[in-house]
């Protein structure tokens, strides 16, 4: 699925990576604990998380995760923003639930690593 | 080529600086990407372990075309008993650290699975020593 269709689907408000909405995303996992997203050996992965702050970005940037959905309303900052520009991660904020998140990422044939 | 970089404890707005200063570096040095990740994954658990356990603390990093090496030293409380706080699950992480999405446990365990080589040495009451040896060529 690309970030496009997945922004549409969560109805969710895309804040960085406007140019790179036709990145194709295959895999997902959830967690707020980043020790856990540090221990993922596969890259390419879409993090689906509620913990909105700037080690999740810095998470990101070390795990090689491109795409990041901030569920549950948790705000983007500026300076979470800007590392994400200058990583090139395509960040996404979405209303709904991790749990209902999660649900409709599956349903649409996202697959889990484990 | 030799690199040092300052970590503050308890500032987790900066953590993670060092880690991906490094990232871009061995990036511009064309090193494989699978080595960049398992780098600066382990050296970003224990860049966060210096902002989240310890006082203050020291980054060096050599680097050649072959290895790098990245030692952080910090001032601290010390580790105990290494062979604890090595064991999958063991934190002494305070709540403001968990709110941070740290503190399982998992940092140290991992450096282990990502290094090629990993030393660790401690003083109750002084500090701990990490070091971090990687090869380019696999
Ligand atoms: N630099 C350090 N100074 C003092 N104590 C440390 C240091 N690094 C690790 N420790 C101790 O070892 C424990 C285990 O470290 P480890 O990195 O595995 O887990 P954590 O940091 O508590 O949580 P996580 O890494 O999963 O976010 C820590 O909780 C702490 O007690
Ligand atoms: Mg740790």
């Amino acid at each position: 699925m690309t970030v496009a269709e997945i922004a549409t689907i969560l109805d969710a408000n895309i804040i960085t990576g406007h140019d790179r909405t036709d990145h194709l995303i295959e895999i997902a996992f959830a967690s707020d604990l980043m020790s856990d997203v540090l221990t993922l050996k596969n890259d390419n992965v879409l993090l689906i998380t509620g913990l909105a702050n700037l080690q999740t970005l810095r998470t990101a940037e070390m795990s090689d995760i491109h795409c990041i959905v901030f569920a549950r309303n948790k705000k983007v900052t500026p300076e979470m923003q800007e590392l994400a520009e200058e990583n090139d991660i395509i960040v996404m904020e979405c209303r709904y639930s991790v749990f209902r998140t999660c649900g409709i990422l599956y349903q649409a044939g996202i697959s889990p690593i484990f | 080529m030799h690199f040092e970089y300052q970590i503050e404890g308890g500032n987790f707005t900066r953590a993670g600086f060092a880690s991906s200063e490094i990232k871009k570096m061995l990036k511009q040095l064309n090193v494989d990407l699978a080595i960049i990740k398992r780098t600066v994954v382990a050296t970003y658990e224990a860049e966060v372990n210096v902002v989240a356990h310890a006082y203050s603390g020291t980054i060096y990093v050599d680097v050649d075309e072959k290895k790098i090496i990245i030692k952080l030293v910090d001032e601290g409380p010390g580790i105990p008993d290494i062979e604890q706080a090595m064991k999958e699950g063991y934190s002494t992480a305070s709540s403001r650290v968990r709110e941070m999405g740290f503190g399982a446990g998992m940092g140290l365990p991992n450096m282990k699975k990502n290094a090629d080589d990993l030393k660790i040495s401690s003083e109750v009451g002084k500090g701990t020593t990490v070091e971090i040896r990687m090869r380019f060529s696999s």
